[in-house]
């Protein structure tokens, strides 16, 4: 009986496939209505993280704080050179900072599924809201860590100024890149789970050569070709953009708004796509 | 597709099939070093490079009705918990398909929220993945912690409470919404005697409201008071698929050799 083959059979009455992943407009539709639960998650794990820990929201501060510290000592005191900029601990307090989102956004952001497994396998909810609870969590993390940023700032000598505000749209930008830097390892990490190892390093390289504890500019002043590789970097650009609105003396090239909202938008919109083409492949050991 | 002649009447008397499970494979890959999946260590073979593969549904088909409710029966690591999830598109298919009426919805112990998370935000959380909205949940949110009897500990981490304690919460949160085909994975044996009278009471609610009802249990009198047809998973195969009492006394038969 050829009417009778299962696909037929589920075609006359209307039946869907299980477990497919669903249409991308309609993921982006379901998404939307349980934003909710991503913008819920986040709040729920920093509350969860204060709780266990007697410094509680303390610690979101008090370990970049130890990292500039650190960074400071090694690259102010002891590798004392040439190619420091103007008001060195400044320009390292808002480069350590901003670095600060990108790293944990990354490293968490490649264990938002493999670190929840049993709840992917129980509910059935979109995916991507686990990656991009990852990022709101971080994002949330930046608003004390930003505070403190702007109070030290003052502290070694920064003027407060109106272009301090522009960091909104800059971590705005900025979010967006890292959800889609964090839906990519997401998914990587589920088909290999080598990756959540290959992370920090990645992280680490992001860190030398995004020119942190030292001026880009001046070291590759002779190298015109790496210095462009460089300045279209996206995480350089966040921080050099950061730098140029809370720093009084940090010329950028207005060109660089464009390129760090390309990366944005381009990230992003990639990252959305990656993900969800394997989104039956979640939740499978 | 296979078809049982119970089923070929069913389909020619018109009767509406809400789930079809055709041929399905299911293979999961572990890590020696993790823990082992669902699906049994007898089950398990060891590849050289340390991963090992579990071969837990061997080609299972199937076809369901409007208004039937199934009961699957088996050994402890037999496939019948991933066949529900499987259904239910929590587990996927390594090979076949599953047709479904709907987006069916399961209830399991096993069902894990966020052991960090005290009750009380285990509950939002939940409510909040299921498609409840804010407001939805502000007002189902008493009924459900009412219903789990944990007023006194919903402000403790998920992770100080006891095994009956969290299937309670698990299953309250699981039971607050309706679902068109409903999957019972063990639910009916949870907790104690009250409990378990107050979620009998809430299935039975369901199962009027669901067109379609699965239910995986140990307890052989509960399948035969409540469902209409009995499968019986033997090491990943559909030993047998029909009535009742014919399946459940083959397979006491079989249990007690």
């Amino acid at each position: 009986m050829i009417e009778d083959s299962p696909s037929a059979l589920a075609e006359r009455y209307g039946l869907i496939r299980v477990g497919l992943r669903p249409r991308f407009g309609k993921y982006l539709a379901d998404t939307w209505r349980r934003r909710n639960f991503a913008r819920t998650l986040a709040r729920y794990r920093i509350q969860s993280e204060n709780e266990r820990n007697r410094l509680g929201m303390a610690w979101v501060v008090v370990k970049p704080l130890l990292n500039a510290l650190i960074y400071g000592l090694v690259f102010g005191l002891i590798l004392d050179n040439d190619s420091r900029p103007e008001n060195f601990i400044a320009f390292l307090l808002v480069g350590v900072f901003v670095f600060e989102y990108f790293g944990n956004s990354i490293g968490q952001g490649s264990k938002a599924i493999i670190s929840n497994t049993r709840l992917v396998r129980s509910l059935s909810f979109p995916r991507i809201l686990l990656p991009i609870a990852v990022v709101l969590e971080q994002l949330y993390r930046m608003v004390p860590i930003l505070g403190v940023l702007g109070v030290l700032l003052v502290l070694f000598g920064e003027p407060v100024r109106w272009s301090w505000l522009l960091i909104v749209p800059i971590m705005l930008m900025m979010s967006f890149f890292n959800a889609g830097v964090a839906m990519i390892v997401a998914r990587m990490s589920v088909h290999l789970r080598d990756i959540k190892q290959v992370i920090p390093v990645v992280s680490r390289i992001m860190f030398y050569t995004s020119g942190i504890f030292y001026s880009v500019d001046l070291i590759l002043a002779q190298r015109p070709d790496l210095l462009l590789i460089v300045h279209l970097t996206p995480v350089y650009e966040f921080i050099s953009l950061s730098r140029n609105a809370l720093l009084a003396d940090f010329p950028v090239d207005p060109s660089l708004w464009l390129w760090a909202g390309l990366w944005a938008v381009g990230t992003f919109v990639f990252g959305v796509i990656f993900f969800w083409r394997a989104e039956e492949r979640y939740g499978r050991d | 597709m296979d078809v049982t002649d119970e089923e070929q009447l069913m389909l020619d008397s018109g009767t509406r099939p809400t789930i079809i499970v055709d041929d399905v494979h299911v293979r999961y890959r572990t890590y020696a070093s993790g823990k082992p999946s669902e699906g049994g260590k007898s089950l398990a073979s060891r590849s050289t490079r340390g991963v090992r593969e579990v071969h837990a549904l061997k080609g299972v088909s199937f076809t369901a009705f409007q208004g039937e409710s199934i009961g699957v029966i088996g050994h402890n690591g037999s496939g019948k918990s991933t066949l529900l999830r499987t259904v239910a598109g929590l587990t996927p298919a390594s090979s076949g398909v599953v047709y479904a009426e709907d987006q069916p919805a399961l209830l399991g112990v096993n069902a894990a929220l966020l052991n960090e998370l005290s009750g009380d935000k285990n509950v939002r959380l939940g409510g909040l993945a299921l498609g409840f909205s804010e407001a939805e949940m502000r007002e189902k949110y008493g009924s459900i912690v009412e219903f789990a009897g944990l007023e006194e500990f919903i402000q403790y981490p998920m992770r100080t409470y006891s095994s009956g304690m969290s299937a309670r919460l698990r299953f309250a949160i699981a039971a607050s919404k309706n679902h068109s085909i409903l999957l019972i994975d063990e639910a009916l044996s949870v907790g104690d005697k009250k409990f378990r009278k107050k979620s009998e009471q809430r299935i039975k609610e369901m199962q009027k409201a669901a067109g379609t009802v699965m239910l995986v249990s140990h307890s052989i009198s509960t399948i035969l008071e409540a469902c209409s047809r009995v499968l019986w998973i033997d090491k990943g195969n559909l030993r047998m698929n029909g009535d009742p009492k014919e399946v459940c006394e083959a397979y006491l038969g079989h249990a007690n050799q």
